[in-house]
């Protein structure tokens, strides 16, 4: 504080009322005032890359440590490197992002074919346990989604039937 | 080796995965004794966190032991039974100097407002995570703990997160002997804040859910009161009618994203992701605390934008205060309030799966079916 104080003459009152007690993190921060010096601590070592990572633009460099898992791929992956040009304060970071997302999911599917694997959507969805402990819930979820494709099948005839 | 595969919204499944490798000299691989599904999990499940890759493991909650080491790791060792908080952080940046656990600048490459968390989405760093049966775990001289020889690993695995975030959800409540403190939410998070509550001084503890299972748990494992929001006609009414008008001197925010018990909230945040998860909790919680009263917010939210009454926080003085748990600078609290009997995290497991069963774990713990709590997941390598 003595310190700072000296790089402030200037202005009438610096820090007179400065209350260390004030603050509205403790204790979940003890303070250093170390952010003060920026980008400046002994940083770890640092992890070699050997994958795609996508890096926010909000920081300068990859951290000393980073995850590998699933590199961006395919249509998916060329949303998410178009997400990547914007920061995190953006929508046009966080939609496209979304959207790979879904589009993931599709390619998931086609992956699991090629490889012979016809996914049992079913089980990955834990109906066996809804059909256990809530069968009443299953039955009325599988009338419900039955009703809803008749009625949108038929929606749609009649308009065929008409043109 | 068995590992959880994500494969789309509502859709996982087991896989075999390849074996997790060193990748820096910090590294360690764990065998995986124990992990559970969370609330924060039921985010990712329902496809509402950006960059969730399909063919990712989840699991940011688990304990095991130590299979290999890196060249620099010196803390632990081979063999030893640890505990990993959820947080990947180096101990040596800037905020983890100043116990910003949770806030660690050298874990993620994705973004830079969180820090990395095992199993969480790449914007959470594109980690791995523990519903698997083994799995790298980064930082090991910093985060891994040995589990106290007189512990129970079911206790310990709730001290990667639950515990550690049911308690800094009170904590960061400022709670002074004889507050009033309302809790939102009685799952595993809001159970143990109520638990801890008590043990900041608070005078009055109420819990509010629309699961009358969980309610009923939660009062005679926290001895707090219990209401059912579905009850209610307005539960900011409600409440406060029950603080004699004033409001509650603390809220807890211990659901987030997926809040339910407002139409608008539910279109807008979680069907059609307008908005980055339901503020419902937001808003009774800002609205019903008093005149400069505290709000502590632990329940997880998307990274856009909320629909959030912010005119009322600022008209009322209010101080709102969160943060993702930084579980490692509670540990040595939280160790001694069970190893002196005062709280008994494991009391709140209900289910224990095979790790083969993961999809059916998740549908019944996202549903709450079965009366369920908390799931811990049981690889098979630790069947034996
Ligand atoms: N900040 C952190 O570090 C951290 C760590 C762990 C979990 N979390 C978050 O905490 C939250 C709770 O986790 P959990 O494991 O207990 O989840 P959970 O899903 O088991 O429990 C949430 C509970 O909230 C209830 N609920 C839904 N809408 C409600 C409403 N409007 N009012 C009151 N209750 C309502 C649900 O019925 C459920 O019982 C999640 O958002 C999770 O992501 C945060
Ligand atoms: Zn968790
Ligand atoms: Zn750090």
């Amino acid at each position: 504080m003595e310190n700072l104080a000296a790089k402030y003459t200037h202005i009438p009152g610096w820090g007179i009322d400065a209350d260390p007690k004030n603050d509205p993190t403790y204790p979940l921060k003890h303070h250093t005032d170390s952010e003060h010096d920026g980008y400046n601590w002994e940083r770890p070592a640092q992890q070699s890359q050997d994958v795609e990572v996508l890096q926010s633009i909000e920081r300068p460099s990859l951290p000393a440590v980073f995850g590998t898992t699933v590199a961006p791929q395919g249509l998916s992956g060329q949303l998410r490197r178009f997400a990547f040009k914007y920061s995190e304060s953006h929508y046009g970071h966080w939609l496209p992002l979304l959207l790979a997302d879904r589009v993931n999911m599709v390619e998931g599917l086609v992956d699991d074919l090629k490889q012979g694997h016809i996914p049992n959507i079913f089980a990955e969805k834990g109906w066996k346990a809804e059909w256990k402990h809530n069968p009443l819930g299953l039955v009325q979820k599988v009338a419900t989604t039955a009703l809803v494709t008749w009625a949108v099948v038929a929606f749609f005839s009649r308009k065929k039937d008409k043109a | 080796m068995l590992a959880m595969n994500y494969r789309g919204p509502r859709r996982v499944r087991v896989d075999q995965k390849p074996y997790p490798e060193i990748k820096h000299p910090e590294d360690a691989i764990v065998r995986v004794t124990r992990s559970c599904i969370c609330g924060s999990d039921l985010h990712l499940y329902n496809g509402n966190v950006p960059d969730t890759r399909v063919g990712s493991t989840f699991g940011h909650e688990f304990v095991g032991i130590i299979e290999e080491v890196g060249p620099a790791v010196d803390k632990v060792k081979v063999g030893d039974h640890v505990l990993v908080p959820f947080n990947v952080a180096c101990g040596k940046c800037v905020f983890c100097q100043q116990g910003l656990y949770g806030n660690c600048h050298e874990s993620n490459a994705q973004a830079t407002a969180v820090g990395g968390i095992f199993g969480y989405s790449h914007t959470a760093g594109g980690y791995d995570g523990g519903q698997a049966e083994y799995v790298r775990v980064p930082y090991a001289n910093f985060g891994p703990t040995v589990i106290p020889p007189d512990m129970d690993p079911d206790d310990a695995v709730l001290l990667t997160d639950v515990f550690p975030t049911g308690y800094q959800a009170a904590e960061m409540g400022g709670i002074q002997p004889g507050d009033t403190v309302v809790i939102f939410g009685a799952g595993p998070v809001g159970i143990m804040a109520a638990k801890s509550s008590w043990l900041f001084g608070a005078g009055r503890v109420i819990v509010i859910d629309e699961v009358n299972y969980r309610l009923e748990f939660v009062r005679d494992y926290a001895q707090c009161e219990v209401f059912n929001f579905r009850e209610m006609d307005d539960p900011v009414v409600f409440i406060k009618k029950l603080t004699d008008w004033i409001g509650a001197d603390v809220c807890i925010d211990a659901v987030g994203a997926e809040a339910r018990g407002n139409v608008l909230q539910t279109i807008t945040g979680r069907k059609t992701l307008l908005q980055a998860g339901s503020a419902t909790v937001l808003h009774w919680a800002i609205n019903s605390v008093r005149k400069g009263g505290t709000v502590s917010v632990v329940g997880v939210y998307g990274p856009t934008d909320n629909l959030v009454p912010i005119g009322n926080v600022v008209n009322k003085g209010i101080t709102i205060r969160a943060n993702q748990t930084a579980v490692k600078r509670h540990l040595p609290k939280l160790i001694d309030h069970i190893q002196s009997g005062r709280v008994s995290p494991k009391a709140i497991i209900t289910h224990r799966v095979p790790l083969e069963e993961i999809a059916d774990a998740y549908h019944i713990f996202s549903e709450k079916l079965d009366n369920c709590i908390k799931t811990v997941l049981i690889p098979p390598s630790a069947r034996v």
